[in-house]
This record gives C-alpha cells, structure tokens and sequence, in this order.
C-alpha cells in the first residue's frame, strides 16, 4: 500500500458511504413534453411511491446523512403531497433543490416557498425568448417560466437557479442568459445537454456542433466561477490546458445516483435503463442496501479501463467522457463520448449500427396524434 | 491587529454537519450550503474536539497531532473558516 494518501478524486471514485448528489424524481407525470426530457415523462406512472414510502425513504436518507436532494420529474410539483415531502424532507434536516418548469408557482406558492429554509428552486428555462425557449419546451413554456421567475422574486424567495441545458440553439445566448438570471438576482446554473430520454430522438439536432464546445469552453472559463454545471461539461477539458472548476469526473453510482418515480434506482438521472438498474428503494434493505451492495455500483466504482481511448493523450482530461451519452448513442462504455472534441465520437457513432443503440426503458411519453399520409388522420388517443 | 489562526477558540458552526466517510469526511453547512472535503481522518478528530474554549493550537497538541504537521492542519482549518464551517467563539457578553 502506497504510504500517500491518494488523491481526492481516487477515493471519491472508490464510492462513498452515501451520496453526495441524489436525485429524486417525485413523478413522471408532467404538464409539459420537452423534446429533450431525459427521463421521457409525461404520464403518471401508477407504480409511483405512496407518500408513506416517499418518507420512508426520507427518513432512510436522513440516517444515511444525505445533506440535500435533488428533486425533479416530470413536474415534482404536480404530486399533491408535493409541500407534505418538502416540509418533511426539510424538518429531517435533508436539504431540498427542485427543479421545475413554474406551472404551479402563483404567488401565493411563491409565498409558501419563500418562508421556508433549506429549499433552493430551479427553474427549467432553454431559451432567452420563447420562439427558442418554446422549441423545446413547448408553446408558452417561456411566459410561464418568467412568470414563476417574478413571482418568486415578488416573494422574495431570494436566490434561485435558473436552469439551462445548452443546445445548438440556445449557445449564443449565454450573455443573455447570465444578464437574466442577474436581473432576477439569481444564480444560472448550465447543463450538458444527453442523448437520455427523449433526448435519443432530439439529440442529433440540438446538439451543439464541435465550434459550439469551443464557445462553451471559453465562456466557462470566463464565467464558470460564478455558474453552476453540476461538473457536467468535463468532456471539454481536453480543448485546453486549463480545467474547468469542478471534480472533473463521474459520479455515476459513485457519488451520484437516481431514484426514479417508482423506486427504481439507477446510477444516475441520465442512464433510465435496465443496464443501469441497481435496484430498488421497495426491495428488503431499502435505499441503504442497493447503495452498498448492487453489483453495479460495485462494478462501477471499481478502477475503469480507458478502453479506445487508452492512447490518446487527453484522456486524463476527459476521463473518455458521459456514459450515458456513449450508451444512448450506441458507443461501447470504453469508446469515447459522442462529443469527444477530438472528433472521434463521430466515427465511434458511425461504427454503431442501429442496433447498438439501445431505446429508452421507462417511456412515459403522452400519446401522440398520428397522422397516416393516404388515409384521413387518425387519433390514437387524447388531444 | 487579527489574531493568529493557532491562537483563536474555533468553534463548528451550529449549522454545520460532519458525515464519516473513509477518507475523512464530508462537512456540509446548511445555511450556505457549502460542502467541504475533510480529507484525513485526524483532521475530522480535530475539528470535532474543537469546542470554542481552547486555543486551536492546544487542540491539535491535546490531540496529539506532531508540530511538523501544523501547516498542513492549518491550511485545512483556514478553509473551514473561510467558508464560514468554523468560526470564533463569542464570549456571553453580560450587561
């Protein structure tokens, strides 16, 4: 055994006793169908956990000393226990961050939330304009984004996130995005955009282009220190010397997982998929169990093989990239990321047939009208 | 003029909470959610047996932590305070 002590980065690879960063998603239901939504939501899953198994598991986190979750969806908000789990989460001394689209922020809500501690609030937002923003979040999602936005700073709710994930659109907006969020007087915080979910039919559009992640690049570099990432632009160090702020890693099944509306937990909120399944919050030993002992979690803390990427010498800097992005795409877990800003993603991606590219397990996607071109459209369900 | 770091009565922040891990451990404060890597188990020792009433410098002596390790401590104590995880102890001020 080596008599120094390995760095930081080495143990948090090793797993730690409980996550740091768990995300919960309250519900697959949701009133919006964002091309991207990386958990495919729409429709309430019937299997969704009772509020006393919700707080089961919030009593778990809590003797695990979880500090805070992650609360998303589908819209968290539209379960009515909503504020019954927040104000439990919080009194069991487990920090709340939600994400949600603002639908159901009023004013009065916005007053409720502003009275409590321990809560931050994201507001999804994918556009400085609604002709962008509503692209991909759907008609009005804009307006009503904003409209929560103002009534939590009417609330004086204080400092919230608004949340952005960065595509092929919205790139050149970033400034914009910053100039809002100040505006508001809250915090903007920029994600990677991943082929999960929906996401593996939107991707190959709205991901940005190779020249993009140099723009994102630079303008991290520039402005990281006061936006938040959740570390998730590390692929990006290898356009550069300097590193961008954060652990520069994955967290998957190491310091970061997914509990999923269900109860299914997975190695993160991008990787909705039997593979990454490692068990669940209903099975004998709860959360606590399938966190140290699934053999996926084991696996993947173990040390991981640079595989394809073993000779490049940005390897170090990229750590090979996203999972979930290689998986969704078709790419072996030891190929490099679809985004690799050496640009050997794309040819990994070409030498993946269809078939490698596996489909979305947990698809809670609304009905769609199908129209058939020779016959008179036909409505397979509601709408 | 500031008192030196070795000479303060540090105290962990009521908000402040400790979680073992096996480097170390994780402090995390809830009013500014900062989280903060404790990266050696008698750095965790220290800062637990901190109380407000002894000077940082007795703690570490009290805790048996060698003088040639004091910088290192120190630097991980100074940024415990600097992201306000510890701080002075305010003496009760009567009248």
């Amino acid at each position: 055994m080596s008599t120094s002590p390995s760095r930081l980065v080495d143990q948090l690879k090793g797993g730690l006793d409980a996550p740091i960063c768990l995300t919960w998603e309250l519900t697959y239901a949701c009133n919006l169908e964002c091309v991207h939504c990386l958990s495919s939501s729409g429709r309430r899953d019937p299997r969704e956990l009772t509020t006393d198994e919700a707080k089961a598991v919030l009593d778990e986190l809590h003797d695990l000393q979880v500090f805070y979750i992650n609360i998303g969806g589908g819209e968290p908000m539209i379960r009515r226990d909503f504020f019954e789990l927040l104000d439990y989460s919080i009194s069991r001394g487990i920090g709340v961050k939600f994400s949600t689209n603002g639908a159901f922020i009023d004013a009065e809500k916005a007053r409720r939330l502003a009275a409590m501690d321990y809560l931050d609030i994201q507001i999804s937002l994918d556009g400085t304009d609604a002709v962008t923003n509503d692209a991909v979040r759907g008609d009005g999602s804009y307006d009503t984004a904003i409209r929560a936005m103002e009534h939590l700073r009417d609330a004086g709710f204080g400092e919230f996130k608004i949340s952005v994930v960065v595509t092929r659109h919205n790139v050149d907006q970033l400034d914009e995005f910053k100039a809002l969020a100040d505006s508001f007087g809250a915090q903007l915080r920029i994600t990677r955009l991943r082929p999960s979910g929906r996401g593996a039919d939107s991707w190959h559009d709205l991901h940005p282009t190779n020249a993009q992640q140099l723009q994102i690049y630079e303008w991290l570099l520039a402005h990281g220190d006061n936006v938040l990432t959740g570390d998730s632009f590390f692929h990006l160090n290898a356009l550069g010397e300097e590193p961008l702020p954060g652990l520069n890693m994955c967290g998957a099944g190491r310091v970061v997982c997914l509990i999923d509306p269900i109860g299914d937990v997975y190695a993160c909120p991008f990787v909705i998929h039997d593979e990454f399944k490692a068990g669940s919050v209903r099975e004998l030993g709860g959360f606590s169990h399938v966190w140290k002992h699934s053999e996926l979690f084991a696996e993947l803390r173990e040390p991981q093989s640079a595989g394809a990427c073993a000779s490049c010498g940005s390897y170090d800097a990229c750590q090979g990239g996203c999972m979930a992005a290689k998986f969704f795409v078709g790419i072996p877990l030891d190929g490099p990321d679809p985004e690799c800003v050496s640009g050997h993603g794309e040819a990994a991606m070409l030498a993946a047939s269809a078939a490698d590219r596996p489909r979305p397990m947990m698809d809670h996607s609304k009905p769609v009208r199908v129209a058939s071109p020779a016959r008179v459209p036909v409505t397979l369900s509601r709408r | 003029m500031p008192v030196s770091l070795l000479e303060q009565h540090l105290e962990l922040h009521a908000q402040v909470a400790l979680r073992p891990e096996p480097f170390g451990a994780l402090a995390y404060h809830y009013g500014n959610r900062k989280l903060i890597f404790l990266k050696h188990p008698d750095v965790v020792r220290v800062v637990r047996a901190l109380d407000g009433r002894t000077t940082l410098a007795d703690t570490l002596r009290a805790c048996g932590i060698a003088e040639r390790r004091w910088p290192s401590f120190e630097a991980a104590i100074n940024a415990l305070t600097e992201s306000e995880m510890l701080h002075e102890h305010e003496p009760v001020t009567t009248g």
